[in-house]
């Protein structure tokens, strides 16, 4: 294959390297390996038990792996082990420059504290310390996840699942991350809500330009905004491809079950 | 009475606080856990500030008690009265006099020095718990200076009362480093903390000790836009006619009259005799 000298290439924004996670005896992941780039969104798919979240919870560092490597293409210093940084240096990637975004928003919200103040907790949190500045950036994330600005002083709990679920994506993204963690984004939402944060996530990674890592169940969430598909069974990496290519054309014995077992509508 | 060591504790309990104090001071702001004893007073009356006091007595100094800026109530008659009983210390009701003070939720007014102990009783030590339940996080976020949530409250404090509504209590940053609890003194108290006089804290239920060395910088949370304001009320002293001291509202019948007077007994009483 000839390599197109036009196209500078651009390093990989995370690497991740034979990470594999064990529950004493059990398996979580196995010997994972893969390159994520800049602006690209991938979705893990895979049943229940699969070890998908353990492998996202892994990769944010929220779980300790047991062996590999994970490389994240810091700002300051190039690539870096995020498995190797101090507690304090993940933490601050994951104020800055990753996003998590968790399936049930009342993990990734302060229920007892103000939309508003939500949104600003990580630009607080990163030094922003003037009150007019951090209530205007919040204001505005509002109105990019489609939240009407006078629901900025209500508490989450009053806030339907939906909204609930846009507000937990307005706090992630106002520091500007570059790699978004999502767990299962769109679950237990309704088919009409779901449709709507969908329309709304596509749209806030292709302008931001943003990395996202996708776990679901739902092919049809990968198939509308994931770039390339990564298929787990029983923690292991069973095929891996373009999207459309992995869902139109499966080649894994488990990827054509998995496709076939869509119900059709 | 020969029947207790000298200011009830034994002495290796005390070797054991005064290591506390020695790290607290040595890490101005950080919370130091200790051994707090069962003292002969209920949880919530200041055991934690007599554990500390009962390790900073000698028989030579000068105990003072104020509980609310009072020398006459209830918690400070009877906490000076026990170690009047069981160190047989001096006691004396002026700050001036005093070498160790020991102090419920008030800094007095007049200015302390470099000779004189202020011992403050805490309830609540940690200044993240009513944002983090969990002590194991809110551990993790004082190792690594993690305080955007202490803002969070601030912030909310704005959005819903226009102004930081936060009047007691009012969490200070000490030497750029550790987020304190100053225990809950009115934030009128908060500019004092910087001070010559060496501060501890003591909470014995929640087993903290904490401390402010004499000349630490100790800053009070704000936003650039809401700087910090250590307002109080907007009256003279109805005794003494002071305009710069800390007041007490004073209901005096039941048709709504009332008098604001000097929470701090002693600087009142002091400006009356003075003017007398």
């Amino acid at each position: 294959m000839t390599k197109n000298q036009n196209i500078p290439e651009r390093p990989p924004l995370l690497e991740v390297h034979d990470l594999t996670k064990n529950y004493g005896a059990r398996t979580g992941c196995a010997d994972v390996s893969f390159n994520l780039f800049p602006g690209e969104v991938m979705g893990i798919v895979g049943e229940s038990g699969s070890g998908k979240s353990t492998l996202l919870n892994c990769l944010a560092g929220q779980l300790e792996a047991d062996s590999g490597a994970v490389m994240f293409d810091t700002r300051a210093d190039g690539p870096r082990d995020t498995r190797l940084m101090s507690e304090a240096e993940r933490r601050m990637l994951g104020r800055t420059d990753w996003a998590f975004v968790h399936q049930n928003p009342r993990d990734g919200l302060r229920m007892r504290i103000s939309a508003g103040g939500n949104v600003g907790e990580r630009l607080m949190a990163v030094g922003a310390r003037h009150y007019g500045d951090i209530r205007s950036a919040a204001e505005d994330w509002l109105t990019r996840v489609e939240i009407a600005t006078d629901r900025m002083d209500d508490r989450p709990a009053a806030f339907s699942g939906g909204m609930q679920q846009r507000l937990q994506i307005a706090r992630n993204l106002v520091t500007g991350p570059r790699l978004v963690f999502m767990d299962e984004p769109t679950g237990g939402l309704d088919v009409s809500v779901q449709a709507r944060l969908l329309d709304l996530l596509r749209g806030l990674v292709r302008r931001m330009g943003l990395s996202a890592i996708i776990v679901t169940h739902d092919l049809a969430v990968v198939r509308l905004l994931a770039d390339r598909l990564m298929v787990m069974k029983d923690g292991r990496v069973v095929e891996t491809g373009l999207t459309d290519q992995v869902l139109d054309d499966p080649q894994h014995a488990y990827t054509q079950l998995l496709v076939a077992s869509v119900l059709q509508v | 009475m020969s029947d207790y060591n000298f200011a009830y504790l034994d002495e290796q309990t005390k070797r054991m606080i005064r290591r506390a104090i020695l790290k607290g001071v040595a890490v101005p702001g950080y919370q130091v856990p200790f051994a707090s004893r069962e003292m002969p007073m209920p949880y919530g009356w200041g055991t934690g500030g007599v554990q500390v006091s009962a390790a900073c007595l000698t028989p030579e100094d000068v105990f003072k008690v104020i509980d609310q800026g009072a020398d006459d109530t209830t918690n400070a008659v009877s906490i000076r009265k026990f170690f009047e009983k069981t160190a047989q210390v001096s006691v004396t009701e002026h700050t001036k006099d005093a070498t160790v003070i020991q102090t419920r939720h008030r800094i007095p007014e007049v200015r302390l020095t470099e000779d004189q102990i202020l011992v403050y009783q805490v309830p609540i030590p940690e200044p993240l718990r009513f944002l983090e339940p969990r002590e194991t996080e809110t551990r993790k976020m004082h190792a690594l200076e993690d305080y955007g949530l202490m803002h969070v409250k601030l912030y909310e404090d704005i959005a819903r009362h226009g102004e930081i509504a936060t009047a007691y209590a009012y969490p200070v940053k000490v030497e750029d480093r550790y987020v304190m609890d100053p225990s809950p003194i009115p934030k009128f108290d908060n500019p004092k903390l910087e001070s010559a006089a060496l501060q501890l804290f003591g909470a014995g239920r929640e087993q903290r000790i904490y401390a402010v060395p004499p000349y630490t910088k100790v800053v009070s949370l704000d936003f650039d836009d809401y700087p910090f304001d250590p307002s109080k009320a907007d009256y003279p002293c109805a005794l003494c006619g002071a305009t710069e001291s800390y007041l007490d509202e004073v209901i005096v019948d039941d048709s709504g009259g009332r008098m604001f007077v000097c929470s701090d007994t002693d600087f009142c009483a002091g400006r009356q005799e003075a003017a007398a």
